[in-house]
């Protein structure tokens, strides 16, 4: 691996910097109807200062800007709780045809029936998968389903008269967006720790667990890809003080088609299905966080639900609004489009698939936990489940951080993994293969992680000064943060 | 329970799993799941039986079969959602795996090409709406809004705001799931009764409006500053191709579906909203910002910013709590505003103009129906039917025909009709002969 071969900076470029006055890359019809009256001139505008560029500009312009991503597709991609597994090409295909892309959502009911059914059929499968007896596929992402469970616990409190209950526990290890979600539905949030082991600390929960309590957010297995034997405990002390269980589903690709979470206690849980079901998760979403639901919440999910009724033996499916709905979460009825992916996926694999795929994800991650454990510090020495979090204090202590652990693995075409997360691990490198990747990948890059280590002790300078062959070194985060420079100025 | 379920999605053979078993130093995949309490291990899953890929491909085709598809209907449908042409270019780019298998740029230096093209799309929203700053983009136009409400509290300190009647329903009622558990009155209010004061955070106004007018913006951005409020305006993009910016107007707050500018329709999503405003409030925007910056040797480079606002670093004290957002449809966005230009985006804009007015005029004519057209209006406008909404549609439909949507909650017998460039002459005037006809009774 050499280290001088990145390329003088070229096509930086802008769409603006490449326009040509005059130039266009679509060409509509002329009109065909007889010649309306303008509106008044005051109203219009008389500058639109966008670039004009011919098609193949259009093309080229893109399709250069896309060589410069890491992505699936074509790296190796272990990003730590995101789940970056194969997308499989037949899902974009059937998303893309017309009769599931070209509708409108507020078509005539009876003209959408497939779609409706599709959407039906998914909240079935996802109830399956979760055990929970109702499902909505309104929520558009993981925080958006986030969102929408803390505000129907919220709904439920005050529906049983108990609107002081306004605590929200949520574990230190959590994903940013338990907190932040808790907060937008009002909530006040209470941090539990974590205990030795990277499980909830019981005997902190307990302490906690008063007649303020609202309910509990919790990812299972963990952020430190850990499942929590005491989760079961964890349901119980959070219900006797009569709160209720969230469940952050974003690490569910661990326990598919293994355990059922209604089972062990949760009221209500979402599935990130870009992750899960191996949606594509497009530089950033789209994505989609259905929510799957217990008895005593069903009646305030959000809206629309789908509901089949099968009246006089014809089936039918229509949208309804659960009775105490806690209302609607945009103006469609979900990322249709993703969830169509997410039916293909599962309508793939059965009951069987999705229970090889968990197995295989865990495998994956604890053959790698296994190789490189004497390399890299591992603070939970036990199984890990879809992902293992390693430290990288032993590099540290000789000068280099997790961040150049994760940039020199740029130079060898890997994804770096997810770094500083949790936060309750110091120089975390959180690594989560899923079960799409091969041994031969996973021996190629626990090589990668051997030759690392070695460069960490005898070469340092070549981990803090990665990566080295991209289009751009590392940026000026403080720049862009003072002088925020967010768009194109002529 | 060591059964092996082969897939193509899964590369493992038999003999590496033993390996890799050895290796890890258990005698099954099992017994990695010990940590599950095993009264709960292993249920029974029942899911319909596995696919192949041939299967996949019939079973879903079924399913779309079922439903009826705009343009081999004549459709009339808007309200929020609008069939416009989408060039083929935004299609293939997005369909690229590099942008579409990746995520989240957080390594900027494997990322330039989502973080370049956001920052084109930043860019491009801005010239569009005549705004300062862009970010990376929300789930949809409706939540965009109810951002934008948040956002106007935290930035003018005040905990209630104006609805102008004339905003979608759709996204009126997002504002109640977001707004009210943090507190924040609602006022819905007719452009005449509008008042506001001390305690308004915001005015949010919608332009086109739901029935399609153009509201005055100017007027409203006045009337907002002068008690020290925001204006918030939710904005067509392709409707900004020909009608003055809402920036040029004052607004503080720009927000929209982003729908119309190469999203196919796709049954409501997935969709992208932007979000724009005044420089001097970016710290306060949600969501993702990218911005252009420098690596040590100079050269040009894009990164994530401003990212203290978010939840990954300020937790419950966030900007909000928006993690995956809709990226990819957004660089699908920015390919198409690319392609169209200047002169395309006019010319669609324009198009849409003349075929909803000719529409409009035909329907006009026809016995028993009034078309409400008070001001300037763009893509859709509301006719007063002789018969229920309900009892117009079904007729349509029998003549292949998807018509307006009802809106008889708020106009007696009133039906929203859009029309865009993709409607031809020829479908304008079947549907108003299919009017006549249903009008006398067929």
């Amino acid at each position: 691996m050499t280290t001088e071969t990145r390329k003088p900076q070229e096509s930086h470029q802008t769409l603006w910097d490449i326009s040509v006055p005059g130039r266009s890359g679509v060409r509509l019809p002329e009109s065909d109807v007889p010649v309306q009256p303008m509106p008044d001139a005051a109203l219009l505008r008389e500058e639109l200062p966008l670039p004009e560029l011919s098609e193949l500009d259009v093309v080229r312009h893109f399709t250069r800007l896309s060589q410069k991503n890491f992505s699936i597709d074509t790296n190796f991609y272990p990003l730590g709780s995101c789940t970056m597994k194969y997308n499989p090409k037949i899902n974009d295909m059937v998303a893309s045809t017309p009769g599931f892309s070209g509708i409108h959502p507020l078509q005539p009911e009876e003209t959408v029936q497939g779609a409706l059914e599709l959407m039906s059929n998914l909240q079935d499968m996802l109830q399956e998968i979760t055990g929970m007896p109702a499902s909505t596929l309104a929520p558009l992402a993981g925080a958006h389903g986030e969102l929408s469970g803390v505000l129907m616990i919220r709904a439920f409190h005050e529906q049983n008269g108990n609107p002081e209950r306004k605590v929200m526990l949520i574990p230190d290890s959590a994903h940013g967006t338990n907190p932040a979600s808790a907060s937008m539905a009002g909530f006040d949030v209470v941090t539990v720790p974590s205990d030795d082991q990277g499980n909830m600390d019981l005997k902190a929960l307990e302490a906690v667990a008063n007649d303020k309590l609202g309910g509990l957010m919790i990812t299972l297995p963990s952020t430190l890809g850990l499942f929590d034997p005491g989760i079961v405990e964890v349901c119980e002390i959070v219900h006797e003080a009569g709160g209720l269980v969230y469940g952050d589903g974003a690490n569910m690709n661990a326990l598919l088609g293994r355990v059922k979470l209604n089972d062990l206690g949760f009221d209500v849980v979402h599935l990130n299905l870009h992750k899960t079901t191996s949606t594509p998760h497009g530089g950033g979403g789209p994505g989609a966080g259905p929510i799957c639901v217990g008895d005593k919440l069903t009646p305030f999910m959000p809206s629309p639900v789908v509901e089949r009724d099968s009246e006089g033996g014809v089936e039918s499916f229509k949208l309804v609004s659960p009775p105490n709905t806690i209302g609607t979460l945009s103006a469609g009825h979900g990322n249709f489009g993703v969830l169509v992916r997410s039916y293909a996926y599962l309508r793939a694999l059965g009951a069987g698939g999705i229970r090889q795929a968990s197995g295989d994800a865990v495998l994956n991650a604890n053959y790698l936990l296994k190789r490189l454990e004497h390399l890299y510090y591992l603070p939970y020495d036990r199984i890990c489940m879809h992902e293992v979090v390693f430290s990288g204090r032993w590099q540290k202590a000789q000068g280099v951080k997790a961040l150049d652990v994760s940039k020199r693995l740029i130079d060898y075409g890997v994804h770096p993994p997810t770094m500083y997360f949790p936060l309750i691990v110091e120089e975390a490198l959180m690594i989560e293969p899923t079960e799409t990747e091969s041994k031969e990948t996973l021996d190629a890059f626990v090589d990668v992680m051997i030759a690392i280590a070695q460069e960490s002790g005898q070469t340092p300078e070549v981990l803090t000064e990665a990566p080295h062959n991209t289009p751009v070194g590392r940026l000026d985060e403080a720049r862009a943060s003072r002088q925020p420079d967010v768009r194109y100025r002529a | 329970m060591n059964d092996v379920f082969p897939h193509s999605y899964f590369p493992h053979t038999q003999a590496q799993r033993a390996e890799m078993l050895a290796v890890v130093g258990v005698g099954s995949v099992d017994e990695l799941f010990a940590d599950i309490p095993e009264r709960f291990r292993n249920p029974e899953f029942h899911l319909p039986p596995a696919l192949t890929e041939l299967e996949l491909g019939r079973e879903l085709g079924g399913l779309a079969k079922k439903n009826a598809v705009p343009g081999e209907y004549a459709s009339f449908l808007g309200a929020g959602v609008y069939r416009h042409f989408i060039p083929s270019v935004v299609s293939a780019m997005i369909s690229r795996g590099e942008f579409l298998t990746s995520y989240t740029p957080y390594q900027p230096e494997v990322s330039q090409g989502t973080l370049q093209a956001t920052y084109e799309f930043q860019s491009l929203i801005c010239e569009l709406t005549g705004m300062e700053a862009a970010n990376a983009g929300m789930y949809d136009g409706a939540s965009a809004m109810a951002e934008a409400a948040l956002m106007a509290c935290r930035i003018t300190d005040r905990d209630s705001v104006m609805v102008l009647d004339t905003v979608n329903p759709r996204y009126r009622a997002v504002l109640d799931t977001y707004l009210l558990p943090q507190g924040i009155t609602i006022n819905t209010v007719s452009l005449s009764d509008l008042v506001v004061d001390e305690t308004t955070a915001c005015i949010l106004a919608q332009y086109p409006n739901f029935y399609g007018g153009i509201e005055a913006l100017g007027d409203l951005a006045d009337t907002a500053h002068q008690a020290g409020a925001l204006l918030s305006v939710s904005a067509n993009p392709v409707a900004l191709g020909m009608f003055k910016a809402p920036g040029d107007y004052g607004a503080d707050i720009v927000s929209g579906e982003t729908q119309p500018l190469g999203v196919s329709m796709s049954f409501g999503g997935p969709f992208v909203g932007y979000f724009t405003c005044k420089n001097e409030y970016i710290r306060q925007m949600p969501g993702r910002i990218v911005g252009r910056t420098v690596d040590h040797e100079d050269r040009i480079g894009y990164v994530l910013t401003l990212q203290t606002r978010e939840q990954h670093i300020r937790r419950e004290r966030a900007t909000s709590n928006i993690c995956t957002s809709a990226a990819l449809i957004a660089t699908g966005t920015a390919v198409c505003i690319a392609a169209l230009g200047p002169g395309g985006l006019r010319q669609m804009a324009e198009l849409s103009y003349q075929k909803a007015h000719y529409a409009a005029s035909v329907i006009g004519a026809v016995d028993g129906y009034e078309v409400i057209d008070d001001g300037t209006w763009f893509h859709e406008f509301v006719v007063k039917c002789p018969q229920s909404s309900k009892e117009t549609t079904k007729k349509l439909l029998l003549r292949n025909i998807i018509g307006g949507l009802d809106v008889s909650d708020s106009v007696p017998n009133g039906m929203l009709f859009c029309a865009t460039e993709m409607n031809t002459m020829t479908e304008i005037d079947a549907l108003a002969d299919a009017l006549g006809q249903i009008a006398k009774g067929s």
